[in-house]
């Protein structure tokens, strides 16, 4: 160790070795994938090229293909910030799928049913926030409180939140079906009345359904990074989740932490239904924005819980989804290959063993962690 | 008596570290080679390169006689070469037997024979005078038993060339001598052992030769009969170390802490801690001695806030700080050396930089209110890695990828930065090297000497005979005793500690 002189030195935040596991792995796992899928789509009889070309095409082949693919992107955005948020506070959020029904469906109250209770009109700036604003409470609320029962009674979050998901897709299924249920006597399908256009948030463009709610998610994007890398609450909730043990010993609230996280998580999830109402379908139904929540999951493992993974991974699974179409309208080979796909890649994501071994990567500092070693 | 493991020439080199460099060892058939070194010397590294878990950038590595090049530990233990780690590499929720099966190549096609595999280990390990049942779960077995899983898998593997990294840092005196035996009845069937540590008088019981790395080089080599401790501890820190603690005598003060009557149940619900009572004064070290296990654990953790109290009261600065919040205490004016510095004291995945302003980063310079000024907490994590002398690549280097000895002063480099009435320093050199302890000693000592109240608990007795200025002796959650430093002895203290506490014999 030479001596340094001051404390002016070269600020290098990431190392390479970081931007291996962070960067290339994923990378890799995604191509990966990709080669598998091409195999698969051959043995099937297919031409794994021109599959992929019309995947291309179908995803970025046009603006509107490029406004459609953002169309997909931003629940996935949100959804996978959320699941990622979560992970850095240690705790594995399965119930973004409800969280995000929940917003949807409280976004869409306020849509259509706020201005007739109060017998009013709502300026439409107002309403556009009272509407995303109350989606996001309902997800966050129906996040809190897994993460209240994990902070007081250790319950565990992954067993509460899925049972908060059944809770909460039944009772939209009741609602839709019921009280909320578009009264319209055409209707025969499981949906709210369309929300007033005070609530609406304008698209972009008119002629492209490219929307705000891509822009948002990716504010969010910069704000989550912002906050859980530049403020003290966020060196909480990461420290929280990488030694509760050592938070303790900080003097972390982390029972607050842990509660203020699953919150935070679940307003970006409800945030994600919140948007697809208010910015793409105008009401919800039964039926939208199913899975998004546990895409997510994979979404955010594939970012590698960073929020600029997140956007990355969010864009790739939107561009899949979004060209799959037009790859079936090319080459007659099911969409599905494209779940194979995305389901190959989570597997190479989660078991990056798999993947380091197939390049010859060295795990990052050459060391085993199977155990915790010397004494416990 | 033939060498049958010889490296030449080694060189490895870690991003920011030569960990090897020119590094020449020799292993010669059926002795027990001690490889000395402080932390960081580059031990494991060679080693690593021995069992081919690392690829050298240079050297050559020769097994009885013969030029071999590895690309796995398969390799190495082709060679019969086996190797148990610092840190152990087996799965928890495995049975003795399944880990020992583990990754073994000798699979009929896909039948695992699991009976027969536990039938040859029990056999193999009652062979070697270390019982072991192949069915328990690894996760209930002791440190000192998963260490035998460990030997065992290695000779289960046919391994004639036993490496064993630093398998003493965690054993009780006990454990160390069973240990012993074991490695010289292996010796005895012509298993040749390299074995590893940085505890010097645990060189000198078991070496046949002694080779002393410092830096990444080999700085020399030598058999235990020409050499004593403290010659081998000035090879090994590079000038010359104190093995025992210089001070001044302590100028007491005010009471900073005050106990009295405190009781605090473990989290099996039995009593810990036992009305025990005690106060520390400004400028002197009061001293815990006692066996491992003795309530100290609790103690500790109650007054650092981490642990419930039951009963009684603690006054720090004259504020009651029972059931306080670790903020409020920490706030206060304590600061704590935790005992298990990895699980309590760093979040091993971050930076030192995090890791340095652990418990300050909420307040100023480093944050007024949400956000965080990491360019402040970069400059003083530069000024304490400098002040402290800790060794790391960068301020943004990962905490748990540093050496025991520079993680602990990661904490001490913490603790001891802001302005403090009381430290609390539990273990504060445990799994250390010489030159780490005496620093960390030095510290202490220079705390006190500015007005600190110290309160060192140590299950090492040496560590408190020489740091403490009163010592109280703990047994079954209950202070036996508080006596004067200047009147103690080893030989007083020690009984104590078992629970001793007539002055003659009936
Ligand atoms: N995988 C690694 N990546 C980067 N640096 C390492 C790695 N392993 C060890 N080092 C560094 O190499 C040096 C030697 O370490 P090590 O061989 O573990 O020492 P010892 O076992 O003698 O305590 C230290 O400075 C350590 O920080
Ligand atoms: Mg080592």
């Amino acid at each position: 160790m030479s001596e340094e002189q001051g404390p002016k030195k070269t600020r290098s935040f990431k190392l390479p070795p970081q931007l291996v596991n962070t960067g290339l792995v994923p990378l890799l796992a995604v191509l990966t994938s990709m080669v598998v899928g091409g195999l698969i789509i051959a043995a099937a009889g297919g031409n794994p090229f021109a599959a992929y070309a019309g995947l291309f095409e179908g995803a970025f082949g046009s603006l509107n293909a490029l406004s459609e693919t953002t169309v997909w992107a931003s629940p996935y955005i949100f959804a996978g910030l959320a699941v990622a948020v979560g992970f850095k506070g240690g705790l594995f959020n399965i119930g973004a799928e409800g969280q995000l029904a929940f917003g949807a469906v409280a976004a869409a109250w306020i849509g259509y049913a706020l201005p007739g209770m109060l017998g009013a009109d709502i300026p439409a700036v107002l309403h556009v926030i009272l509407a995303v604003g109350g989606g996001m409470l309902a997800g966050g609320i129906w996040a809190a409180i897994p993460g209240f029962l994990k902070a007081y009674t250790g319950g565990h979050e992954v067993i509460n939140t899925i049972m908060m998901n059944y809770i909460a897709l039944n009772l939209t299924s009741f609602l839709l079906n019921g009280p909320m249920k578009d009264p319209n006597p055409m209707n025969v399908v499981a949906r709210t009345p369309l929300i007033v256009e005070s609530a609406h948030l304008p698209p972009v463009f008119p002629e492209f359904r490219f929307h705000w709610g891509f822009i948002l998610a990716i504010g969010m994007a910069v704000l989550v990074w912002w906050l859980l890398w530049k403020t003290t609450l966020g060196f909480e909730i990461r420290t929280t989740g990488a030694n509760l043990d050592a938070a303790r010993y900080a003097g972390v609230n982390v029972k607050r932490t842990i509660i203020v996280t699953m919150l935070f998580s679940g307003i970006l999830a409800g945030m994600a239904g919140a948007i697809e109402v208010t910015a793409l379908n105008y009401r919800h139904e039964l039926g939208f924005a199913v899975g998004y929540g546990f895409d997510a999951i994979a979404i955010a493992l594939l970012g590698k819980n960073h929020p600029a993974g997140v956007v990355l991974a969010s864009l790739l699974f939107a561009a899949m989804r979004n060209g799959a179409t037009r790859m079936q309208f090319l080459t007659q080979i099911p969409v599905d290959v494209i779940s194979v796909i995305q389901a190959l890649i989570l597997l190479f994501v989660a078991a990056d063993t798999v993947v380091r071994y197939i390049y010859r990567i060295r795990s990052r500092d050459e060391r085993f962690s199977l155990t915790r070693g010397w004494g416990k | 008596m033939s060498i049958v493991l010889e490296a030449h020439g080694i060189r490895k080199q870690f991003p920011g570290v030569l960990a090897n460099d020119d590094v020449s060892f020799d292993l010669k058939k059926g002795e027990i080679h001690v490889l000395l070194g402080e932390n960081g010397a580059g031990k494991s590294t060679l080693m690593n390169v021995l069992y081919g878990l690392y690829k050298p950038d240079g050297g050559e590595i020769r097994v009885n006689g013969q030029a071999i090049s590895m690309s796995s530990p398969r390799d190495a233990i082709e060679h019969g070469i086996g190797m148990v780690h610092q840190h152990f590499m087996l799965i928890p929720v495995f049975t003795v037997a399944e880990n020992i099966m583990l990754g073994m190549e000798s699979v009929r096609g896909l039948a695992l024979d699991e009976k027969v595999v536990a039938e040859r280990v029990r056999e193999l390990s009652r062979d070697l005078g270390m019982e072991l049942d192949p069915n328990a779960y690894v996760h209930d077995l002791s440190v000192g038993v998963q260490q035998r899983v460990e030997i065992v898998k290695a000779l289960y593997r046919k391994a004639e060339i036993l490496i064993l990294d630093e398998p003493t840092a965690v054993l009780t005196p006990q454990e160390v001598e069973d240990l012993f035996k074991i490695m010289h009845d292996l010796t005895n069937r012509g298993v040749s052992i390299v074995f590893i540590t940085h505890k010097l008088k645990e060189v000198l019981e078991v070496a046949d030769r002694i080779t002393v790395m410092r830096g990444g080089k080999v700085v020399g080599s030598t058999t235990p009969s020409e050499i004593s401790e403290a010659e081998l501890a000035n090879l090994m820190v590079g000038r010359e170390v104190s093995l025992t603690v210089d001070k001044a005598a302590a100028q007491p003060k005010e009471t900073v802490l005050e106990v009295s009557n405190l009781r605090v149940l473990d989290n099996l619900g039995t009593v810990a801690v036992d009305d025990v009572s005690l106060t520390v004064q400004a400028g002197e070290i009061l001293g815990i001695a006692g066996v491992q296990g003795n309530g100290q654990t609790e103690l500790v953790r109650a007054l650092t806030g981490l642990a419930r109290v039951s009963g009684g009261s603690i006054r720090l600065d004259g504020q009651e700080v029972a059931n306080a919040s670790p903020r409020r205490i920490t706030e206060l004016g304590s600061a704590h050396i935790p005992e298990d510095r990895q699980k309590d004291g760093l979040v091993l995945p971050f930076p030192v930089m995090d890791n340095l302003v652990l418990n300050t980063y909420y307040l100023p310079p480093f944050s007024q209110g949400l956000v965080v000024h990491w360019d402040r907490a970069l400059e003083n994590a530069n000024q304490r890695i400098e002040q402290f002398d800790i060794r790391t690549p960068s301020a943004m280097t990962h905490v748990g990828t540093l050496s025991g000895g520079n993680q602990q002063k990661v904490i001490v480099a913490r603790e001891l930065s802001r302005p403090i009435k009381l430290l609390i320093a539990s273990q504060p050199t445990r799994g250390l090297d010489v030159g780490s302890i005496e620093y960390i000693h030095g510290q202490i000592i220079k705390r006190r000497d500015e007005g600190v109240a110290v309160l060192l608990v140590s299950t090492e007795l040496d560590e408190v005979l020489q740091l403490s200025d009163r010592i109280a002796v703990m047994y079954r959650g209950k202070i036996l005793a508080v006596v004067p430093a200047a009147e103690a002895t080893k030989e007083s203290i020690g009984l104590l500690m078992a629970g001793i506490t007539e002055k003659k014999p009936a």
